[in-house]
């Protein structure tokens, strides 16, 4: 992509590889500046380099082979690994950025990359566009006047077809963890092993932040728990999908 | 034309049962209520020029460049809007609109939602993110995107949001 200055024209999508995933962009009028989009993307890159654990070079991975000490790690490394340390205290230990010992935080810096992305294109004037990184999404406003933003949400069990559809007006933010794409990879901490009684969870709620980890935190948790859990958290839905194809619906959605 | 107009309507009132199960509506403004039970619930009326909420890309504005594929083609019929029968639930008065362009419903959209236990109230007061609906769909083609568990960069080559990206970059 070229950095040209001045608007771009609207409505525009775009699609990034970043983080081992896909991250996609549409931004409705009234836009902003095609500028604004590549430091969205660049900043992107950056974080990626910041966190990967795919990476040797990554500075979390020099934190976890002692080449870098936390304290002189970079602010964005502190202030994620801080946030996670208060996640981990609000999820009950189910999400954990600390596991036998080393530090592994893919589990925030997904939804928090998207969030930042999408406020760096609001505070360069951009009010409807929504982002979606690998499948957690942030949308601002609407895709057009008279309508919010159509949210798919696919069934675990038929990865290619949708379970339920969300319409909703920005700020919203839609997460699903679960096993459909890459297996049983989110462990339950408190026991080290994968959780698998949740095919997937997906959480609404105003920020990505949020959504992300609560869905991730959901899984590992298991179907009782999480449903109690989640119930007890403000402004959040969620959608439990079992193993079995049963689901369980949280919070406001009328049945 | 008739047969289809009422085959659609049978579609409606299915649909209707089934939303009524899990549905979430609210009204696109803060302008009060949903439009009330005003138009009369009998199955298969057409209603006005498809020019529901959810739309037939006749917004006069800044209208996206887009969307001139939808209209143009000289086959394709204008989309219309058909208002269900009104069902009475378990959980309250569900009456639904759907609009049908070429033979496929496009859009789903509430008329009535009465809920008889009070919940409505709770819905409104609702400081989260605002739901406009929530329906089942099989179709995807109306989504603007899609959450699902995190996919890999090979396997968003096989997403439903790899199609949609695609449809959006042409």
């Amino acid at each position: 992509m070229t950095a040209v200055a001045g608007p771009a024209a609207v409505p525009f999508s775009h699609v990034e590889e970043c983080m081992g995933t896909v991250f996609s962009f549409r931004v409705a009028a009234p836009g902003m500046t095609r500028t604004a989009l590549t430091d969205a993307i660049a900043w992107l890159h950056a974080i990626d380099a910041l966190f990967s654990t795919y990476r040797s070079d990554s500075e979390i991975s020099h934190v976890n082979t002692g080449i870098l000490r936390l304290a002189d790690a970079s602010p964005e490394v502190r202030y994620v690994l801080a946030e996670c340390d208060r996640l981990r205290d609000e999820t009950d230990g189910y999400f954990s950025a600390r596991l036998d010992g080393r530090l592994d935080p893919s589990g925030y810096v997904k939804g928090w990359a998207v969030q930042h992305a999408a406020n760096l294109l609001a505070a360069a004037g951009s009010v409807n566009h929504c982002v979606n990184g690998g499948g957690d999404v942030f949308c601002a406003g609407r895709p057009e006047p008279g309508r919010g933003w159509r949210i798919g949400i696919t069934d675990p069990h038929q990865p290619r077809h949708l379970r339920t559809t969300v319409e909703a007006a920005g700020p919203v933010a839609v997460a699903t963890s679960g096993l459909a794409e890459r297996g049983a990879h989110i462990l339950d901490p408190h026991i080290g092993q994968p959780a698998t009684d949740l095919a997937s969870v997906t959480v609404i709620a105003p920020d990505l932040l949020t959504a992300d980890v609560y869905a991730t935190a959901a899984v590992a948790m298991g179907p009782q728990r999480a449903a109690a859990w989640l119930s007890s958290r403000p402004n959040v839905r969620a959608l439990l999908i079992d193993s079995s194809a049963g689901e369980q619906f949280i919070g406001d959605w009328i049945r | 034309m008739k047969r289809l107009i009422l085959a659609t309507a049978g579609t409606v009132a299915g649909l209707a049962a089934l939303l009524s199960f899990k549905t979430q509506t609210h009204p696109l403004t803060n302008a009060g209520a949903l439009p009330s039970a005003s138009a009369e619930a009998s199955s298969g009326s057409t209603a006005g020029s498809g020019a529901s909420a959810a739309g037939s890309g006749s917004d006069s504005g800044s209208a996206p460049s887009s969307s001139t594929s939808r209209n143009s083609s000289k086959t394709s019929s204008a989309p219309k809007t058909y208002i269900g029968q009104a069902v009475t639930t378990r959980y309250g008065i569900v009456q639904v609109k759907a609009t049908v362009a070429n033979s496929k419903i496009t859009d789903v959209a509430f008329v009535q939602l009465t809920a008889f236990d009070g919940r409505s109230q709770q819905i409104n007061s609702y400081a989260g993110p605002l739901l406009l609906q929530e329906t089942i769909s099989q179709q995807s083609a109306r989504v603007d995107t899609i959450s699902g568990a995190t996919y890999t960069s090979d396997g968003y080559r096989q997403s439903l949001q790899s199609a949609l990206d695609q449809a959006g970059l042409k």
